[in-house]
């Protein structure tokens, strides 16, 4: 190779980024600095994004670790809202286990939890209103739940079966609701940013009053869609709501290969002229303020924030996915910002608002309710038993109105199921 | 190939892929691997098992999740006079590196006469027959086979995937390596419900530990027969296989092995043979390579065919999750096309 080694300078060396721990070696959080809650300033929602840049380098906190809501970022909201707010991250998390174990059970081919990161979600559709659009990524199930989508419609879509919305064409968990305001969720990482600028335009543009949401990880920041989608907001100063979820892993690359050793993915706001916060993902009330701060500025036409929601992937990436390979077996254990539903429950009991029992009995109840949406949604089948859509409609919705080619291979694939089973099979798989 | 030298052992396919990937490491400083989970933990299919521990961090390493990113510094690594080999997770995460493959890699030569070349191979899974619904099943080969400068392999064995992987990294132009992810484990025959054979069953697993290489552009001729040719490549080579063998039908088979360049004299010596041909991939239909080998076939052999060219194809709708086995270019379809191919 033509090269200039050995001149008398020294020689370049390529830095690749390393987690902490890897497995067998001790959990270590030591890079993180927790900031006490209640100490981050809360500036107005119409302030300049210049004037903002140290939001995305502290971490915004309400809760602290006497169960207090403290500081100026303390939503103040009601008891019943606190509860009903426990209650969906609850009910997201019963809804995940009980998935997870289908999934082992063989009742469908995937699935992904939340686990540890719902008061994203929960906390953020709490903040937003009912008719605000969300484009999701895969691990905001806590948006459906939170908006009342029904348990049974959303196991249908996991078992992929004759009663799916969806007619078995997604991978599980990759929902779509209109009526629920929840963009289709695609498996390409961070299509869905520009997309929701565009929402955001279409609405600003039209004088409407509804802002969007959209949702990616830290690690798909790395992706161009982000860049394109932080550009698009800034320029058109798109009424929107860019949150990266920082759970700290993408599959086995931890945050510092998106760039996290360098500076926050709050920070990524700065350089595009864009508010930026950075806020404890694991504390609700933190993220629901955030959240209402962000839509106040986007409905005020003062353009769009970025949320890095600072949290840990508690669980795997997926189904087909285990950590313990690749990081420390006791970082859940150690991680410092706790457990969303744990620290929301202990407020509430702190106020004198919740008891053990109650939480108990709720869990129960969540559990119950759960267990009986996927018996109803079972009796539309399970995957690969035969109980799905009919075989025509794998055709449709290809295009508006089916063009011949997709006729004549539908003909093609009746007369091969035929063949197969000559009463039609339309109860094989 | 160009030798192959003791000892072998039975390996499946990404053990095969594992293996052209240490001996070109071993064999060239130059040659570094990198993608999404490709360093510490080896790959989502473990692929890459074992590289960074062996070859260190600056060969072996992970990457941020970007596929235009990914392919990007592979144009630059080789442009400084590395020997990358990226991995794009999926074949189906593809298409955000477009840019970089198709106006930039598969042109830096002949944009630069001869200048700079781009000995780059990109490795992605791809493929469906896994319940990986629309984002984890696709085969967008004839995307890539319709560029110029742009060479595209298909393996169908470890053995097979091991000496064309070896002899696409020495290749100096840039290759599109797509690994059909449903036989990583063992070859299929198509029938999803029967149980799954392992490759320590089947011959092509026994892989030589060394190096070997199997010439980029030739196809291999996997089974001999006078009646009817068969022509495929990945997966479908071993369900076309079995579909033959159950149709009692006296047919070649042709493992294409590579797209881009083609082995056209393998094809046109069979056809003239036979005078019938049936071409089979999972890719969807419209535009498929199917299309371009039909259109080459009747240009070389139109006054020797007995019968028109069938395809046997995926449909032309995205991959769907719980309808995967009647979208799936099974048996069945397989057989309606011989047997119209054959009663003419």
């Amino acid at each position: 190779m033509n090269d200039s080694r050995g001149r008398n300078r020294p020689p370049l060396s390529l830095h690749i980024p390393e987690p902490p721990a890897r497995p067998g070696e001790e959990a270590d959080f030591s890079h993180i600095q927790v900031t006490p809650a209640g100490v981050a300033p809360r500036p107005d929602s119409f302030a300049a994004a210049h004037d903002l840049r140290e939001m995305a380098f502290g971490l915004v906190r309400v809760l602290d670790d006497a169960g207090q809501a403290v500081g100026p970022w303390d939503p103040r909201l009601s008891p019943d809202a606190l509860r009903t707010m426990l209650r969906d991250m609850a009910l997201t998390r019963a809804f995940d286990d009980r998935m997870f174990r289908a999934q082992r059970q063989g009742k469908t081919s995937f699935y992904m939890k939340c686990t540890g990161e719902e008061a994203v979600a929960v906390a953020q559709t709490h903040a937003l209103d009912r008719e605000d659009m969300c484009f999701p990524s895969y691990r905001q199930q806590g948006i459906l739940i939170t908006r009342g989508h029904p348990l049974v419609g959303m196991i249908n879509q996991i078992y992929s079966n004759k009663g799916d919305a969806l007619k078995g064409r997604q991978l599980p968990i990759m929902y779509s609701s209109p009526e629920y305001g929840f963009f289709t969720v695609s498996g390409n990482l961070t299509t869905q940013l520009p997309q929701a600028v565009g929402w955001a335009m279409a609405s600003a543009s039209k004088g409407d009053s509804r802002i969007a949401a959209a949702w990616c990880g830290e690690g798909s920041t790395a992706e161009g869609d982000f860049h394109a989608a932080m550009t698009f907001a800034t320029v058109y100063r798109a009424p929107v709501i860019i949150n990266v979820v920082n759970n700290q892993w993408a599959i086995s690359s931890f945050a510092g290969f998106a760039g996290g050793e360098a500076t926050t993915f709050a920070a990524r706001a700065i350089g595009y002229g864009i508010a930026g916060l950075r806020v404890d993902g694991n504390d609700a009330l933190a993220v629901y303020a955030a959240t209402a701060w962000a839509a106040e500025r986007a409905r005020t036409n003062n353009g769009p924030t970025l949320i890095e929601h600072f949290t840990y992937r508690a669980e795997g990436h997926s189904t087909s996915d285990d950590p313990s390979a690749y990081r420390s077996a006791d970082e859940g254990v150690k991680w410092p910002l706790g457990d969303p539903i744990a620290r929301l429950k202990a407020h509430l009991i702190t106020i004198g608002e919740w008891d053990e029992d109650r939480h108990v009995a709720m869990d129960l109840e969540l559990a119950e309710s759960v267990k009986v949406a996927q018996k109803d949604a079972e009796k539309n089948g399970i995957l690969g038993h035969g109980l799905h859509q009919p075989f025509e409609t794998m055709f449709e919705d290809v295009f508006e109105k089916m063009p011949q080619h997709l006729k004549e291979q539908q003909a093609q694939m009746r007369a091969e199921r035929m063949r197969k089973w000559p009463d039609g099979g339309q109860g094989q798989k | 190939m160009t030798d192959t030298p003791a000892p072998s052992r039975r390996m499946n396919m990404i053990e095969a892929i594992n293996s052209a990937m240490d001996v070109a490491m071993t064999r060239d400083a130059d040659v570094v691997v990198f993608g999404e989970d490709v360093g510490f933990f080896g790959g989502v299919f473990r692929a890459t098992a074992g590289l960074q521990q062996k070859f260190g961090k600056t060969r072996s390493f992970d990457t941020p999740i970007t596929e235009c990113g990914i392919i990007g510094v592979a144009v630059g690594m080789a442009a400084y006079g590395l020997r990358p080999i990226p991995e794009i997770q999926f074949a189906d995460y593809i298409y955000p590196a477009l840019d970089q493959l198709v106006s930039e890699a598969a042109r830096i030569r002949y944009r630069s006469a001869g200048q700079w070349h781009m000995p780059i191979t990109v490795r992605s899974p791809f493929g469906g027959g896994i319940f990986g619904g629309q984002t984890h099943s696709q085969s967008p080969e004839s995307i890539f086979t319709h560029v110029s400068g742009l060479k595209t392999v298909i393996p169908s064995t470890p053995y097979d995937a091991k000496g064309l992987l070896l002899a696409a990294i020495e290749d100096n132009d840039p290759v599109l390596f797509f690994e059909p992810k449903r036989i990583y484990n063992g070859p299929f025959d198509g029938h999803y419900d029967r149980p799954v054979q392992p490759w320590a069953k089947h011959p092509a697993s026994e892989v030589p530990e060394g190096h070997y290489t199997i010439p980029l552009g030739k196809a291999a001729l996997v089974r001999e027969g006078q009646d009817l040719t068969v022509i495929t490549y990945g997966t479908m080579v071993h369900v076309g296989l079995a579909a033959v063998e159950e149709l009692g039908v006296d047919a070649d088979v042709i493992d294409l092995r590579t797209l881009v360049p083609l082995d056209i004299d393998t094809i046109e010596a069979s056809v003239k043979k036979t005078g019938r041909c049936v071409i089979i991939h999972e890719a969807t239909r419209t535009s498929g390579f199917g299309a371009e080998l039909a259109a080459q076939i009747q240009e070389r052999c139109f006054y020797h065919l007995e019968a028109p060219i069938e395809r046997v194809t995926g449909f032309d709708t995205p991959y769907p999750h719980s309808l995967e086995w009647a979208y799936f270019p099974g048996p069945i379809r397989i057989g309606m096309a011989i047997e119209k191919v054959m009663k003419d």
